[in-house]
């Protein structure tokens, strides 16, 4: 077996709380499916046949009554359920399930949402024998204004640094902006094999990442590292230009045992040899071909590991980890998938206006002289009389009655909008109730309960 | 009527001395003499021994007709008088009639069974006449002939391999059916090609095969498919990396493989490594090297004896790969670069071309037996695979030029040898090597500059090529778009209906060029190949 692809769906969806403290990130209505249904169906798409799930009791509970998810899914999900409230990163998440793994992983998180053709990551990491493959997307910006934002949308709240070679395949340099207090700064060593770094900022990283096992091993050894993202990713691509990686020659001498032995749990995956290492090492030399040009050395500098990127530069690829993605991709997600605009089950009267690119779902009851232009309804939703909605999102089970507006709003799971009221640019939260005649702009209503505390 | 078919029977034992008789007997439709019968029956019994053990062909013109498409048989059509709608068999001498067939055959009145075949044969002979075979006499004549199996009359006729019928839709139609039986996906070729070589594939690196794979890919060995895309994207390339790197995933794939239930071995492993050639061979046609080393390991593989457990087999198996690589590729180039280095002498000035592995190693020894010389290195695009060679020889601390092949002639007065690499040496001695390597070899003869080509000896190959034309291979033609600070002049080449981009990677160098070829078997004339094949084959 080639890859095994495991999906993370254990995430909390801490930016953007207001969405997910009743119902979890992975489980999140997009165009009416959940959101975890698109990285599954990508993986299905690419010829994955079994894929192991991380998450939560309450998602796995929710996935094994969800119809779409029983239905579209014809893979094998092997679900591995963790603790909700416990700080398990998502390097933790693959130190848990270490035993499962027997062969090179694929990481997908759960709030993906991409069409990227798979084989550009994975042909890197098969051809250069990477150990880390990731996939990487330039930022797209969001047009869509976010219910409840007040004033312009803070810029740049932590950029990454990513910096890569010329061929903008090999990456040389990742950290992000809230590590580097004092500026960023680039080793020499880097600099002296690769002359021509481009650092790019604008990019949004997928949470794709092919791995090697070895790395799976190195991370249950090493239990420092909690998160794929924010620590073990930064720490390989700092390890491809350490100075040990180019040095596998093992001394004999008792200190060096000593401090072999301290680095050998870090060095760990730098020993990533296969058994016919001489033979392959024999391939590489009889070969004319090198990764650079001007200096003396041999391919890859001879470096043992090495860390690889893709850049997609057109197509889709949002991560809902905030509002304003999420709304983005209920806007652009069901037109990827050729979602069917009216579920079957729907009952919609003739007197309806519906745009075409609104979307409802199943089991939804929505009445006369209603008015609904580029809006997610989701299932079991009734719409009574005189409704007008545009340019919203409505979840599950939300009863809006008579005479309501609603515009660019998000309305959360079994909330109830009372009659005649008016909602601008909200959000609100689940299980809310909003009176008659209520006028809100741009406000996020949610209960007292999940109200933050400072 | 029992007698008219025997002795329609006998039109075919008979040798050409009654062919005549016959011949006019039959046109005129008459009833053959007595004499004749009872010969004709004493024949046909003895035919019907030796038919029984034979089985005749259902149906009759269909098959005559096309077995002499496919084969250059000078007698395939013989068309069958007998009344029994038989065809004839595969039987040395006459057709043979089956007795059953005689009964019901011999119903028939007998002047309408001489109308019938006047009838059949004018139709035959129309047939015959349409599809221009000069050849045959005639219907009449064929029966003369003895009707040998198709084996023995077929001269061997060898097939052409597939990757040069690249503009024969029916080639094209056995590969896609033949791969789609495999599992693997068709690689489409790629943009406009030279009209010479549109017998040839010629795919873009930038549509990899990969792309049609599922992702984890189940078909096909995960080695297999590394191998594939670091062949298709150059990053293993050279004969000898080519070799050693397929032997390395062939060692993985049989390590990993498991004999089926109720399966052999030696059988079951060969069939599974048949999909992988296919698959390599789609990502890139593969080196006569290569095919070298896939022949030694599919007769390794089929000689386990079928007693032998999986462990030890599979140990058995790894261990031939290591002493074949062993034994081929590391002490072959000890060895040969032991013979060179008798050939380099102290203020020698040696030109080489590209960056064959063989040469840099020879080189690289050379100098560390302290051994004075000079080196101008000619490289040429689109690969520009000289820089490379220049880099491990500088790196070594040898003395290095640089040129580009158009100033090969310029530079040669300089030069005291040429030493050469090889991809594969041909058995009329003709040296197939990277494309300019005959351009080279033909200025240095111009300058009486002697000319070394080294070689092992499993890249000898059994082929026989004259020209560069025939069997080659095309690379990428987008390689061929050069970017000058962002000028890409020709990047919409494709738009432009009459140009054409052509990237050609191998050429043949004839043995008049070359003056001498370094094996590991020693110091060999060109025109010697062939004889070490002889012994290489005697020896197996």
């Amino acid at each position: 077996m080639e890859l095994q692809a495991v999906l993370m769906a254990a995430g909390g969806g801490s930016r953007m709380t207001d969405l997910t403290y009743n119902t979890p990130k992975a489980m999140l209505p997009v165009g009416n499916k959940p959101l975890m249904w698109y990285p599954l169906n990508l993986l299905e798409r690419m010829g994955f046949e079994e894929v192991i799930v991380i998450t939560t009791k309450e998602v796995q509970k929710m996935m094994s009554t969800d119809p779409k998810m029983k239905l579209d899914v014809k893979m094998k999900l092997d679900v591995v359920c963790i603790q909700e409230d416990g700080d398990m990163g998502t390097a933790d998440a693959l130190r848990h399930i270490q035993q499962k793994i027997k062969t090179d992983i694929l990481v997908v998180s759960c709030d993906l949402i991409t069409d990227v053709a798979l084989h550009e990551v994975v042909d890197l990491f098969r051809a250069h024998n990477a150990t880390l493959a990731m996939l990487m997307s330039k930022a797209h910006e969001f047009t869509e204004t976010v219910p409840g934002q007040k004033g312009k949308k803070k810029t740049a709240e932590q950029r990454d640094f990513v910096g890569v070679d010329q061929s903008g395949k090999r990456l040389l340099f990742m950290a992000n902006e809230a590590d580097l207090e004092d500026g960023l700064s680039i080793r020499k060593s880097i600099m002296r094999k690769h002359p021509r770094m481009h650092i790019k900022t604008g990019l949004v990283d997928a949470h794709l990442y092919c791995l090697k096992k070895a790395v799976v091993d190195f991370l249950a050894d090493n239990k420092s590292i909690s998160s794929i993202r924010g620590e073990l990713v930064p720490y390989l691509v700092r390890k491809q230009f350490s100075k040990t990686t180019n040095c596998p020659k093992i001394k004999d001498d008792a200190e060096d045992q000593n401090q072999k032995k301290n680095d050998g749990s870090t060095n760990h995956e730098l020993l990533i040899s296969s058994r016919d290492e001489p033979l392959l090492q024999l391939a590489q030399d009889r070969s004319c071909w090198n990764d650079h040009r001007g200096d003396m050395s041999e391919a890859y500098h001879g470096g043992k590991l090495r860390c690889y990127v893709h850049i997609m530069d057109e197509g889709p690829c949002y991560r809902v980890n905030t509002l304003a993605a999420y709304i983005e991709a209920n806007r652009l997600a069901p037109k990827l998938f050729e979602e069917v605009p009216v579920h079957p089950s729907a009952v919609i009267s003739e007197r309806c206006q519906m745009g075409s690119d609104s979307y409802i779902g199943a089991m939804c009851q929505i009445a006369d002289k209603t008015s609904i232009k580029r809006s997610t309804i989701g299932n079991s939703t009734t719409v009574k009389e005189k409704v007008k909605v545009a340019n919203s999102i409505i979840m599950h089970g939300v009863t809006i009655e008579e005479g309501c507006n609603i515009q660019g709003s998000v309305i959360c799971s079994n909330a109830v909008i009372g009659r005649g009221a008016d909602l601008k640019y909200c959000l609100v939260g689940n299980g809310q109730q909003i009176e008659p005649e209520a006028e809100r702009t741009n406000e996020v209503i949610v209960g007292a309960d999940q109200l933050m505390e400072i | 009527t029992d007698v008219i078919i025997e002795s329609s029977v006998g039109y075919f034992t008979e040798g050409p001395e009654r062919k005549d008789d016959i011949v006019k007997a039959k046109q005129e439709g008459k009833e053959l003499t007595k004499e004749e019968k009872q010969r004709l029956r004493k024949e046909k019994k003895q035919q019907k021994k030796s038919k029984e053990k034979k089985d005749d062909k259902p149906s009759r013109d269909s098959e005559k007709e096309k077995k002499p498409a496919s084969a250059a048989s000078p007698a395939p059509q013989t068309p069958t008088q007998p009344p029994a709608q038989k065809a004839p068999s595969a039987a040395p001498a006459p057709v043979p009639v089956p007795a059953s067939e005689t009964p019901s055959a011999a119903d028939k009145p007998a002047k309408s069974k001489a109308e019938l075949k006047a009838e059949r044969r004018a139709r035959q002979e129309a047939e015959r006449a349409s599809k221009g075979k000069k050849g045959d006499v005639g219907p009449q004549a064929a029966p003369g002939k003895p009707k040998a199996p198709p084996s023995e009359l077929q001269p061997v006729v060898k097939r052409l391999p597939e990757h040069v019928q690249v503009d024969n839709p029916e080639v094209l139609k056995k590969l896609a059916k033949k791969l789609e039986r495999q599992q693997i996906p068709l690689r489409s070729d790629y943009g406009y090609k030279v009209s010479l070589f549109s017998h040839l594939h010629q795919y873009s690196r930038k549509a990899p095969l990969t792309q049609q794979l599922g992702i984890p890919s189940t078909v096909i060995h995960p080695a297999i498919v590394r191998l594939g895309l670091q062949y298709s994207q150059g990053i293993v390339a050279g004969s000898n990396a080519r070799s050693v790197a397929l032997l390395h995933a062939f060692k993985q794939v049989i390590r990993d493989y498991t004999t089926p239930p109720n399966e052999e071995l030696s059988r079951d492993l060969v069939n599974r490594l048949k999909p992988y050639i296919s698959f390599l061979n789609q990502c890139r046609p593969l080196s006569a090297s290569m095919g070298n080393a896939i022949k030694y390991i599919k007769k390794e593989i089929s000689n386990i004896p079928s007693q032998c457990k999986e462990e030890e087999a599979k140990r058995k198996l790894l261990n031939c790969i290591d002493c074949y690589i062993n034994e081929k590729i590391v002490l072959a180039a000890k060895a040969i670069a032991k013979y060179s280095i008798e050939k380099i002498s102290d203020g020698d000035v040696i030109l080489v071309y590209g960056c064959s592995s063989l040469v840099n190693h020879i080189l690289c020894e050379a100098f560390e037996k302290n051994r004075k010389f000079r080196v101008i290195v000619v490289d040429s695009r689109p690969r520009l695979e000289g820089r490379e060679a220049l880099r491990r020889l500088v790196q070594k601390g040898i003395n290095c030029t640089y040129v580009l092949i158009s100033a090969v002639s310029y530079i040669l007065p300089e030069v005291s040898k040429v030493f050469l690499g090889a991809h594969a040496l041909l058995a009329n001695g003709y040296v197939m090597s990277r494309v300019g390597t005959s351009q080279i070899a033909l200025v240095a003869k111009a300058f009486n500059v002697p000319v070394l080509v080294c070689c092992e000896t499993y890249k000898f190959c059994e082929r026989v090529q004259t020209d560069s034309f025939v069997s080659n291979e095309l690379d990428d033609p987008d390689d061929l778009i050069v970017t000058r600070t962002g000028t890409t002049q020709l990047e919409h080449w494709q738009e432009v209906p009459s140009l054409g981009l052509l990237n050609l990677v191998y050429d043949v160098t004839p043995p008049d060029f070359v003056d001498l070829v370094i094996t590991d078997l020693g110091m060999i004339p060109c025109t010697s190949v062939p004889v070490v094949l002889r012994v290489k084959n005697v020896d197996q």
